[in-house]
């Protein structure tokens, strides 16, 4: 895997912190993530990585700490500011728009990347990028077939491969993926994997995963988030191989 | 993730302009109605009823721009309605009598206007917030205004309202709105504009993210969107549109009260609408048509008419929440498979039990108010054209056994009609 090292990093954390009451969840991360990167997320549950990542997409505001997004300063700006700055995400609990069918549900996300807006003026019906671009992702997440039925009534599977496409479906140049395989089955989580490496293709990725062969086998560099702090980051070779990781992670995910 | 590639794909929407007809064949059909409905119904009464009924689909239809397209729960969409009513009846009397050559068809643009103002105005304050704490703000808007009503007596008119004359504007091609029929077809087109405009406006981006940000408003942010500026276009869209329908109101009736943008009022659009059905377009206009029709009807026979919209409206909600509109789209796919025979008769059984459950209610309320409330009038009364005397024990007795047996039967026959509901939708799956 070729590194496109730019001197800007996609991603900058530095001394990030998120403090629930007197719980501090997050405890001074400082994260580099270079442009065009895939990185994975590990660690236990509870270890915080969902709040950092709603830490990142604006959903929290951070306790201290600044997050930059290619060089600019986005730290406690609002979700939909940071959206059209290119820096989509996924939720770990299925998060989608359950009356609306499933091509509505990816069309929406399309429209404001495609410039579209507010438009109340316009049939949305008759906006051929944003047709195509929709036709295009559904084929992509498999789900062409269904793309007239309410999300709400998908399978379970099928909604997390739409949670993905609500993701990518603005076309962002960063993309955050919290559990996208979590529960699914051996021969979707293959197919997923795919997936996930073509849309991530020219675009920066920040993914958590459990699933040690799917990191191992995805992402360009690993970081371990252990009780709110990055206690490694690094290639996956030398994640393997960390004994601090073995000892802190890996070691109790066997027992 | 389904691997099924026989599975049919269902023809994929498309980007192409439909035909002429497709686009504009249910308004013109709608403009056909429309133009003969005073042939067929053409008695005084009629048109003055239909002339109504314009008006609340307007703002019917303007309120589920709010509730059913974006899930916002105001309870002070009269506001809207009431400012635009009363702006028009000035406009129009800062007018009459002057040669200023504005026909009166121009008018309702004025309550639009004054109606999409206050949306921005009162929509500024209220769509900071979403749920309970919009409803509970526009609650306090809907009572600030009212009682403004009674501090600004000159300009609301205090109890008596404010009049207006529709004949005293210039004439245009001979009409001179004295004729109820001319006025039934101002608001016939206006109500046409205005309903293909709301339907327009459900069909574009702004239209789509409403019902994204109804389903689901925390998701709508992370892809790029200000949910409060949705709220905020969708409430100052809905305030036009009320205006529009209010600045009708004023012209159809002549008159302006400040009771209507009350709370009253406000509520009376919720029933409207729910009863019509939110979760489709043509629900309101169903819901502002039967409830319109009942008010009048009802009024006429019962003092006490409301309380039985009370109890329609609490029925609905339990049994059948997505309205009249959602009970008739349940019958569409008997439809198509001309299933709809089978099951009809069931229908046709649960309902007559109904309508005795319901006179034996009905029954109890009218005994009820006479003793309490007529008492000047003394027990005897006349039900359903059969007089008896309220304080005797067997018109109660027989009121009791009707509505327990009527209620038992209706229940027993809803469940076979229910049975044969499935089954017919089965059948249709089998082959
Ligand atoms: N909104 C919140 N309020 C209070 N505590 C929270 C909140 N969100 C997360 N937490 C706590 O933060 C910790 C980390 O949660 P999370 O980030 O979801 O972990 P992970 O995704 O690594 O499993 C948990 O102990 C959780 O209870
Ligand atoms: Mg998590």
């Amino acid at each position: 895997m070729t590194q496109t090292k730019t001197p800007v990093p996609a991603l900058r954390l530095s001394g990030l912190e998120k403090s629930f009451g007197p719980m501090k969840i997050i405890r001074g991360i400082d994260l580099d993530i270079p442009a065009g990167e895939r990185h994975a997320v590990i660690g236990p549950n509870g270890a915080g990585k969902s709040t950092l990542f709603h830490l990142i997409s604006g959903h929290y505001q951070p306790s201290g700490g600044s997050v930059r997004l290619h060089g600019d300063d986005i730290t406690g700006i609002p979700p939909q500011l940071i959206a059209r700055r290119g820096l989509s995400r996924s939720f770990q609990v299925t998060n989608l728009f359950p009356q609306l069918t499933v091509w509505e549900n990816v069309r929406c996300a399309t429209l404001w990347a495609l410039g579209h807006k507010y438009s109340f003026w316009r049939n949305v019906e008759r906006l051929a990028d944003a047709r195509q671009r929709t036709e295009e992702i559904l084929r992509e997440i498999n789900l062409i077939e269904r793309w007239n039925m309410p999300a709400g009534v998908l399978a379970y599977a099928e909604q997390r491969a739409l949670e993905i496409g609500l993701a990518i479906a603005s076309n962002a140049n960063t993309l955050l993926l919290d559990e996208p395989m979590a529960g699914m089955s051996h021969g979707e989580t293959e197919h997923m994997v795919e997936l996930i490496r073509k849309v991530s293709e020219n675009r920066t990725l920040l993914m958590i995963e459990h699933d040690m062969g799917v990191v191992f086998d995805l992402a360009d560099r690993i970081s371990v988030l252990v009780y709110g702090e990055v206690i490694a980051s690094d290639t996956p070779e030398r994640i393997k191989a960390n004994a601090s990781v073995q000892q802190a992670y890996l070691g109790t995910e066997v027992a | 993730m389904s691997q099924k590639t026989d599975m049919k794909i269902p023809a994929l929407p498309s980007d192409k302009r439909s035909s002429f007809l497709a686009r504009f064949g249910i308004w013109i059909v709608a403009a056909i109605v429309l133009a003969g409905l005073p042939y067929v119904f053409s008695s005084g009464l009629a048109v003055s009823t239909m002339c109504m009924m314009g008006t609340m689909i307007i703002f019917a239809l303007s309120y589920n721009m709010l509730l059913g397209q974006t899930g916002l729960l105001s309870f002070g969409h009269a506001v809207f309605f009431g400012l635009g009513g009363f702006l028009t009846a000035w406009a129009m009397n800062a007018v009459a009598g002057t040669s200023s050559p504005v026909p009166l068809f121009l008018f309702p643009i004025m309550g639009g206007f004054t109606g999409l103002v206050f949306g921005i105005i009162f929509g500024a304050v209220s769509t900071k917030r979403s749920g309970t704490a919009f409803a509970m703000i526009t609650l306090g808007i809907a009572e600030l205004v009212s009682s403004s009503a009674l501090i600004l007596r000159h300009f609301f008119g205090g109890e008596e309202g404010i009049t207006l004359d529709r004949t005293d504007m210039v004439q245009v091609l001979g009409l001179s709105f004295g004729p109820q029929i001319q006025v039934y077809y101002l608001i016939a087109v206006w109500c046409l504009i205005s309903v293909a405009a709301m339907y327009a406006i459900t069909c574009t981006p702004f239209g789509r993210i409403c019902n994204a940000v109804r389903d689901n408003p925390e998701r709508v942010r992370f892809i790029g969107y200000n949910t409060q500026t949705v709220r905020f276009m969708a409430f100052s869209l809905s305030g036009l549109f009320a205006g529009i329908g209010g600045g009708l109101a004023a012209i159809n009736f002549e008159i302006m009260n400040s009771a209507q943008m009350g709370v009253g009022e406000s509520g009376a659009v919720i029933l409207m609408t729910y009863i019509g059905g939110i979760g489709n377009f043509a629900g309101p206009i169903i819901g502002a048509i039967v409830v319109t029709y009942l008010q009048l009807m009802l009024s006429d026979v019962t003092d006490v008419w409301q309380l039985y919209f009370g109890l329609l409206f609490i029925g609905m909600v339990m049994y059948a929440p997505r309205g009249l509109a959602g009970l008739l789209a349940l019958q569409q796919p008997l439809l198509q498979t001309r299933q709809l025979h089978h099951v009809a008769p069931y229908y046709i059984l649960a309902l007559l039990p109904g309508l005795v459950a319901i006179s034996g209610l009905s029954m109890v309320i009218e005994m009820t108010y006479q003793l309490a409330v007529k008492t000047a009038a003394g027990p005897a009364m006349v039900f359903f054209y059969i007089p008896f005397n309220a304080n005797s024990p067997l018109p109660w007795i027989i009121a009791v056994i009707l509505f327990a047996v009527g209620t038992w039967l209706f229940l027993r026959a809803a469940r076979l009609a229910g049975d044969a509901y499935s089954q017919a939708l089965a059948w249709r799956k089998l082959p």
